[in-house]
């Protein structure tokens, strides 16, 4: 981490999710306790059906935890009325899909001005931001193209834009490399890492992408639904090279 | 909001050009089936509507119009010798036979009426005068049925019941729902087309008119005091009857109300089959919506736009088909009715079904696996 920003943004204690009752009853996380911070990339890794997903959407305040204790800016999360987590997510958490869930029938810069809209913000200005962050993402020529006109890593570098239209401190990704070629995905995942390091955001990744180990400040390993490990600084460096060379 | 829903309605043009086929579809299904509905009903009662008498009175046990019970001529005195009376005329009708100029036999159901008279004449006269059934052996016929009864210009001679008649004109648009057009004719004649044997002094109905200063209320009052055998009903009254005679105690109308059923089930199942498809190719979308923080009601607003604009849309084109429809059932056989009235209950109709389809989808965007919107 080289952000001297050390501020948690997330506090997750003693988060449990299960799926369905009784015996077709499924655990997927167990006790997880995590810190995120502004100004840090933390990648979420782990095999499939670890609980990457379910513990993305629960930090993104799309998912309940059955049990444990979830704060977002100082905000109790649990026992929070259902009405109140769009509120949650609209101010503080951007999210980027693998996918990219573009809206095929809007433009890049309409994709991101949706993003305002959704926040109640007046057409003009929200036309002006997403002209702003359309450029901020190197996208500037692009801006009246179609998603289907776009490439991939141009399509999620809108999606990031988008992501970024309400100024949320928060980026949720759902690995956003995972459709790209290299050179697009170490575009993506740069601009990733410089939203967290240059702006101070929070950004969490779930990824299987071993290119981008080495963007990591954190990596959070998950198995069974529980936290396997943890790996910061050099030991990310030298399992980066590992995992490359593998 | 507003732009996502027009864009997410036009940018499939395929797909918007199928949603809007179903709305139409099924809008004219609607449309045809109860226009069917009410030019049955409507053409049941159409001698009675147009009769421009205040109470129609029959003999007694007769519910509606095309029953042929006679009465004696007595009581059509004793009508115009009751308080409140401006007017009253005897009125016939019965079935009888037509022998077209070719030989060819059809049935046909008479109407008598006194020439010159200001009720029970024939309407909308396009060729003669219905002052012309003065004259011995004229009858008036409809424009609709010139080919079923052989008949194609003033002057041609047909025999009914075995008498002479002649062509004196002809109206447009007086049709009958059964299979005997109507045929105006002097009371005279109709007595004598329908039954030679019988005395003169028969009488179907008796038409009568209130004197201005009397309710219609009163003056059947005043009739129910001096008359018996009879039934006394006002024109709104026995009209509803016979409509209600002809709709619901016979096949013919239970099959054309049942017709109308289905076709509105029909009709709004294709809409809600249509809308739901095409708010259910977004839900995707709308799952990423949710994600981004839009609130349920945002996205209420999105898919109630989207809706509003099919219903338009498909109301619009849906009129412009139903309008051909109707206009060309004008010169048919049977009779589709729109008035301005089913118009607005259909645009009502169409905005209710839309909305509503849309709405049933919307329980799957609020259900929504999150991992549905995290995986590619």
């Amino acid at each position: 981490m080289n952000s001297a920003k050390v501020e948690t943004v997330i506090r997750a204690e003693r988060i449990s999710k299960v799926y369905g009752e009784g015996t077709a009853a499924f655990r997927a996380l167990s006790d997880v306790d995590l810190i995120i911070r502004a100004g840090e990339l933390t990648l979420l890794m782990g095999p499939s059906g670890s609980g990457k997903t379910t513990l993305l959407s629960i930090l993104g305040c799309i998912l309940r935890a059955s049990e444990g204790s979830l704060e977002i800016l100082g905000q109790q999360v649990e026992g929070m009325p259902e009405k109140e987590l769009p509120r949650i997510r609209r101010e503080a958490i951007g999210f980027v899909f693998q996918g990219f869930n573009l809206f095929p029938a809007l433009t890049a810069k309409e994709n991101v001005a949706l993003a305002l809209d959704v926040r109640g913000t007046g057409r003009a200005k929200a036309e002006e931001r997403a002209e702003k962050l359309i450029r901020e993402v190197g996208l500037e020529q692009k801006g009246k193209s179609y998603p289907a006109d776009l490439s991939g890593g141009q399509k999620q570098r809108v999606a990031i834009a988008r992501a970024l239209a309400g100024d949320p401190p928060i980026v949720l990704a759902d690995e956003p490399t995972a459709a790209l070629d290299s050179a697009s995905g170490k575009n993506v995942i740069e601009l990733l890492q410089k939203l967290a390091h240059e702006h101070g955001r929070a950004v969490v990744i779930v990824t299987h992408d071993p290119r981008v180990l080495s963007y990591g400040d954190r990596i959070i390993h998950l198995e069974d639904g529980r936290i396997a490990g943890e790996e910061t600084g050099g030991e990310i460096a030298d399992n980066a090279i590992m995992a490359m060379t593998a | 909001m507003g732009l996502l829903a027009r864009r997410n309605l036009f940018h499939d043009k395929v797909r918007f050009a199928v949603t809007l086929t179903g709305i139409v579809f099924a809008l004219v299904l609607i449309i045809i089936q109860f226009g069917l509905f009410l030019g049955f009903t409507t053409t049941t009662s159409n001698n009675i509507d147009h009769s421009n008498a205040d109470v129609w009175i029959v003999f007694h046990g007769v519910g509606y119009f095309d029953t042929g019970r006679t009465f004696s001529e007595r009581k059509f005195y004793q009508v115009l010798a009751t308080p409140g009376v401006a007017e009253a005329e005897k009125y016939m009708q019965a079935f009888a036979r037509w022998k077209r100029p070719d030989g060819r036999i059809e049935n046909i159901q008479i109407i008598g009426v006194r020439p010159g008279s200001r009720m029970g004449q024939p309407w909308n006269v396009t060729v003669g005068s219905a002052a012309s059934l003065k004259e011995e052996d004229a009858v008036l016929v409809d424009e609709l049925y010139k080919e079923k009864l052989g008949v194609w210009n003033i002057g041609d001679r047909v025999e009914i019941g075995g008498h002479r008649a002649r062509v004196a004109g002809f109206t447009r648009g007086i049709r009958s729902f059964t299979t005997s057009p109507f045929v105006y004719a002097s009371f005279k004649s109709s007595l004598d087309y329908t039954n030679p044997t019988s005395n003169e002094s028969d009488v179907g109905y008796i038409l009568v008119k209130a004197a201005p200063e009397i309710s219609v209320e009163q003056l059947m009052k005043n009739l129910r005091g001096r008359l018996s055998d009879v039934d006394i009903y006002s024109t709104a009254e026995f009209s509803r009857k016979t409509r209600f005679y002809w709709m619901f105690t016979t096949g013919a109308g239970l099959a054309v109300l049942t017709a109308a059923l289905m076709g509105l089930i029909v009709g709004v199942a294709v809409v809600a089959q249509t809308i739901y498809a095409a708010t259910m190719d977004h839900i995707r979308e709308y799952g990423t919506l949710k994600a981004m923080g839009a609130t349920n009601n945002y996205l209420y607003r999105v898919l109630i736009e989207q809706a509003v604009w099919s219903a338009v849309l498909g109301y619009g084109l849906a009129m412009i088909v139903a309008h051909f429809i109707v206009t060309g059932s004008e010169k048919g056989g049977a009779l589709i009715l729109m008035p301005f009235e089913m118009k607005v209950g259909m645009f009502v109709l169409s905005n209710v079904m839309c909305v509503a389809a849309a709405m049933v989808s919307i329980n799957k965007v609020t259900k929504l696996d999150p991992a549905m919107v995290f995986r590619g």
